[in-house]
């Protein structure tokens, strides 16, 4: 599996996005401007100027022409993704740290951090069908867990909300009325942060990442814990894919001790583990930095990974990765 | 109330309904029982109280000595005697103002023969002790110091001597219980965090299996005693060893404060420990404590007390002045002997006696080394040389007991040496650095002697490039051959030699060179014939396992950073470790011989690792040789066995996946349910399916040809 290297950002990456179709990839990372990129061969197709701060999260709309992004310049923009424009944006008094479209992309779900004083939320808005009715209210507001919230996601039909952050708890809200409907146990559930979250496309289940270096399968309706994966570094990006009952992993060190060890102590390497059995797969090196994100191909055929590196490595599986038997 | 039963917690809360108590509203630590009633419910302090030896309370009184017979004197002499005293212990330490108090007989005014001193500090009343018991004022008036604490144990020993009660046989613990198991597996020891573990190396399960657990055992470290019987482990007021068949029991204790070191014999028959102590006068110096216990018995055979200087070679004392183990024991396993070295000496001590052999010490002026040989009384000695080169350095071996010199060999311009003992005292390589003629430099060369032959043959041994550096030197265990890393830089070469080549006058001559290697340090296969070529910390972890009957690399591996490596005794597994040492990765990996990874264990904060030693094999050479020649026959059974766990374990393997995948499809039929929501989502993209619903093949690639109008102009055609 020959890795196609993609180098346009000049910061560590913070996120990877497919669209539906599984021809474009979206990146973001801290240097501001969002990229797209040809899914297949990694050629750069454009990126989207006008975030003054880092853009930690993204979202493109299902007929892959709206594309969502939220900045420590603490907007949410909305853009148009053929031509690059920026439609609208939503100015906040605190960084943006992840975006959602729900589904029928006619809502979508925003965090924000705490900040100056200000507590983090939750919110929502509603997206209008043409960007000169479009106003910035909040439909919902959702405030009361304790520090960062690293993501937020529509749950099925959009009913409700699934948060988990720096409280290490994953939290299920209700959509309509703000109420919180489910708690993940503590026991049972991470010990640290949570840093990032995946749903699987049915939105049946969803993956959780933490820095107690583990990853949880959860159930998305009842919030049981489903499997757990056990890792041997701290975990900042996962993703399942829609193909294979596979999940990969990526994480590493904190970027503080990056510098002060060798590469190959580091574990930069995208874990593959089996989604059932939870026994691992193989790990796929090339990093030199923590891995910050991870993407899947809607087809099940290629991933993603963007790295505290910059870079973004694009990697087409090989015919014998579909005949993997366990 | 007759409640010499201890109740049930239930059947408390029963009594307390009955009679309308609301037990929350109690607090237990408030219940005061009438004195002397326990209620038939024993203290946990109980055990303490009733151990051999029971807490000991201070009686204030621990920096008082007594000294006795002093010149009994009239008043006139008094303040003369009393100057006396006063110089003599203000030596030793600080009196206490008013600290000096000697009893005067009231009829007579005479003194009484003796006084009293108070110090400052009790050590200090101990060291005076030491001092001057036996101090000889004048002929007829020598000291008899006692610490003021033992006095009135003295006055209550009985007149009559009574029989001492002789205790009914107990059988003891079969303390080598772990050898008879069943599987053939070793143990070993690890301590990580503040948890120490022994494990079954369990390499067909491809795991550790537990024996034993405990958290805060030990304060120190652990140390297997070699061979394999006890378990030490070092606590800030001394040693203890374990064992025991199935669980590990204590067995003794040896109270030594403050214990740094300890040391086996090699024959598990005595064990000496160590403590070095801060001087309270930053001048003086370490003062240092050295034990020797019968194990068996735990009883105190020796003690050697002194400032650090007197139990160094020369040099500037102080804290790194002392090499472990000061004690070097010599005569093979039966502990005949032990030695340290002195300035210009080397004190051997026999151990039916515990003194110095032949009661004084073997003198060799200007001694640097000594070692013994691991199976015979034979001490090596290595002299430096003396008067800047006007008398040449020496290595001589000494046969003890009789101090007979068997061989001696004068080496020129030597800047130091080594010395290498094989396993089984055959053969001893000396490592000597020689000076070039500029003097600016050194290289190295070995002299070989041959112990067990006729006259002890020596051999000079020059590697093919002597400027080489030496970076390790490792004799194959019982062997004939040894394995030397040499050259600079960072890939260094490792070359392998014989002792037995070329017929009837065995010669030594090399092997085989590997080039460019990242290895810094050898570790032969206690069974010989295979070693692991290792590059330790800078060299990232680079494992070789190499053959060398065969001369051919096995396997290579690299365990990252790794710090330490040490064989099971039997020389079928190899553990590599990360210590802490190294602040990432700790842990452990288990290796095969021929290099397969077996498993690996992560552990935070990890120690140490050390394998639990065997005793030596009772099998005689013949027998040995018999089974390997029936090898085959033997590991037929084995390797039926080894089948039947890989089956169990496959079966078990299986059986597990199965329930997990029963338990994901349960989940997914649940899922299947909600499928029936399509309905609901497909309002909500305004009709428009979205990709999980329906199969991937819902929408296939076409090619659409589209056609872009770029210029249109006209031309007008004749």
């Amino acid at each position: 599996m020959r890795p196609i290297l993609m180098k346009g950002h000049e910061r560590p990456l913070t996120f990877l996005k497919y669209n539906r179709e599984g021809d474009l990839l979206l990146s973001c990372a801290k240097d501001h401007t969002p990229t797209v990129w040809f899914a297949d061969d990694g050629q750069r197709l454009g990126t989207y100027r006008g975030h003054n701060g880092a853009v930690w999260c993204c979202d493109v709309s299902h007929d892959s022409t709206r594309l969502v992004t939220g900045s420590a310049d603490q907007s949410v923009k909305l853009w148009d993704v053929q031509t690059g424009t920026q439609l609208y944006s939503f100015n906040f008094n605190s960084p943006a740290r992840s975006v959602d479209f729900s589904v029928g992309d006619k809502l979508v779900v925003i965090t924000t951090d705490p900040f100056m004083g200000n507590p983090s939320t939750i919110q929502v808005k509603r997206i209008a069908e043409d960007p000169a009715d479009q106003t910035s209210d909040s439909v919902l507001t959702i405030k009361g867990p304790q520090g960062r919230i690293n993501r937020a996601v529509w749950g099925p039909l959009n009913k409700t909300i699934i948060s988990a952050g720096e409280d290490s708890i994953i939290r299920i809200w209700d959509s309509e009325t703000g109420q919180l409907l489910k708690e993940s146990d503590k026991e049972s559930g991470h010990q640290k942060t949570i840093s990032s979250l995946c749903m699987f496309t049915d939105k049946s289940h969803f993956l959780t990442g933490s820095a107690d270096k583990s990853a949880k399968l959860w159930d998305t309706r009842s919030l049981t814990l489903l499997k757990t994966y056990q890792m041997d570094r701290p975990v900042n990006a996962v993703a399942i894919s829609p193909l294979l009952d596979h999940v990969v992993i990526g994480g590493g060190q904190e970027a503080v001790n990056v510098t002060m060890t060798d590469r190959r102590a580091g574990k930069f390497e995208a874990k593959f583990y089996h989604k059932i059995l939870q026994d691992e797969i193989g790990g796929v090196k090339g990093h030199f930095g923590p891995i910050n994100a991870l993407a899947f191909n809607p087809d099940g055929r290629s991933f993603s990974s963007g790295g505290e590196d910059g870079y973004v490595r694009l990697h087409h599986f090989d015919p014998d990765y579909f005949s993997i038997r366990m | 109330m007759a409640a010499a039963t201890v109740l049930s917690m239930s059947e408390i809360e029963n009594k307390a309904m009955n009679i309308g108590i609301d037990l929350s509203t109690i607090v237990f630590d408030n219940i005061v029982l009438p004195p002397g009633d326990d209620f038939g419910i024993t203290s946990d302090d109980e055990d303490i109280l009733h151990e051999e030896v029971a807490p000991k309370f201070e009686t204030g009184y621990g920096n008082v000595i007594v000294v006795d017979n002093l010149p009994v004197v009239s008043p006139e002499k008094f303040a003369k005697l009393e100057g006396v005293i006063r110089k003599i212990y203000s030596q030793t330490g600080v009196i206490k103002e008013r600290g000096l108090w000697m009893p005067v007989n009231p009829d007579t005014d005479m003194t009484l023969g003796y006084c009293f001193v108070e110090f400052n500090t009790a050590q200090e009343a101990k060291e005076a002790k030491e001092k001057t018991d036996g101090y000889k004022l004048d002929k007829s008036h020598i000291f008899i110091v006692d610490m003021f604490d033992d006095i009135e144990r003295y006055m209550n020993v009985p007149e009559e001597w009574t029989p001492a009660e002789i205790k009914p046989y107990e059988a003891g613990d079969h303390l080598q219980h772990w050898l008879t198991d069943e599987k053939a597996r070793d143990q070993f020891v690890i301590r990580a965090g503040t948890v120490t573990e022994i494990f079954w190396n369990d390499a067909r399960q491809l795991r550790p299996d537990p024996v034993y657990q405990y958290q805060y055992w030990i304060d120190n470290f652990v140390q297997w005693s070699p061979l394999g019987t006890y378990l030490a482990t070092v606590h800030r007021q001394g040693a203890i060893v374990w064992g025991g068949k199935s669980t590990f029991n204590r067995i003794h204790r040896f109270p030594h404060n403050q214990v740094k070191h300890i040391d086996f014999s090699p024959g598990e028959r005595f064990l000496v420990t160590y403590s070095s102590q801060e001087p309270s006068n930053p001048r003086d110096t370490h003062r240092v404590v050295l034990n020797i216990f019968y194990l068996r018995t735990g009883k105190l055979m020796r003690d050697f007390k002194g400032s650090v200087d007197d139990f160094t070679t020369g040099g500037s004392g102080g804290l790194s002045g002392i090499s472990w183990p000061i004690f070097k024991w010599g005569g093979g396993n039966e502990d005949k002997y032990f030695a340290r070295i002195g300035k210009n000496a080397i004190y051997v001590y026999e151990t039916e006696t515990f003194i110095l052999v032949d009661k004084k010490s073997y003198k060799v002026d200007n001694v640097g080394d000594f070692s013994w040989s691991p199976t015979d009384s034979i001490l090596a000695l290595f002299v430096p040389e003396l008067g800047g080169g006007n008398q040449p350095a020496r290595v001589s071996l000494v046969q003890m007991p009789g101090k007979v010199e068997l061989r001696q060999k004068n080496l020129f311009s030597v800047s130091d040496c080594k010395m290498y003992w094989q396993s089984n005292g055959e053969y001893l390589a000396v490592k000597v650095d020689r000076y070039t003629k500029t003097k600016k430099s050194t290289y190295t060369g070995f002299e070989l002697f041959r112990i067990k032959e006729r006259d002890i043959p020596i051999e000079v041994l020059e590697l093919d490039n002597k400027n080489d550096k030496i970076i390790a030197f490792a004799w194959e265990p019982k062997g004939h051959r040894f394995a030397v890393i040499h050259g600079d830089g960072p890939r260094p070469d490792v070359s392998f030699y014989s002792m037995k080549t070329g017929g009837i006058t065995a010669r030594v001559s090399k092997l085989t060179t590997l080039k460019a290697k990242q290895a810094n340090a050898l570790y032969w296969s206690p069974a010989g014939r295979f070693i692991v070529l290792a590059g330790l910390k800078g060299f990232n972890g680079q494992l070789e396992f190499y053959n060398v009957d065969d001369l051919e690399t096995m396997a290579t591996g690299e365990h990252f950073m790794c710090t330490d490596i040490e064989w099971d005794p039997t020389g079928r597994y190899v553990a590599t470790a990360v210590t802490l040492v190294h602040v990432m990765e700790n842990g452990f990996h288990i290796w095969s011989f021929n290099g397969k990874l077996l498993y690996r264990i992560p552990k935070d904060h990890f120690f140490q690792f050390q394998w639990r030693p065997h005793p030596q094999s009772l099998l005689s050479s013949e027998k040995e040789e018999e089974i390997s020649r029936n090898l085959r026959k033997y590991s037929k059974k084995y390797e039926a066995e080894d089948q039947d766990v890989s089956l169990a374990l496959s079966e078990q393997n299986r059986k597990k996946r199965r329930v997990l995948q029963e338990e994901w499809e349960t989940w997914t039929a649940r899922w299947k349910q909600y499928l029936e929501e399509q309905e609901l989502r497909l309002q909500l993209r305004d009709g428009e399916p979205s990709d999980d619903e329906g199969s991937q093949e819902q929408y296939e690639a076409k090619e659409v040809e589209a056609e872009e109008v770029l210029d249109v102009h006209e031309e007008i055609v004749d």
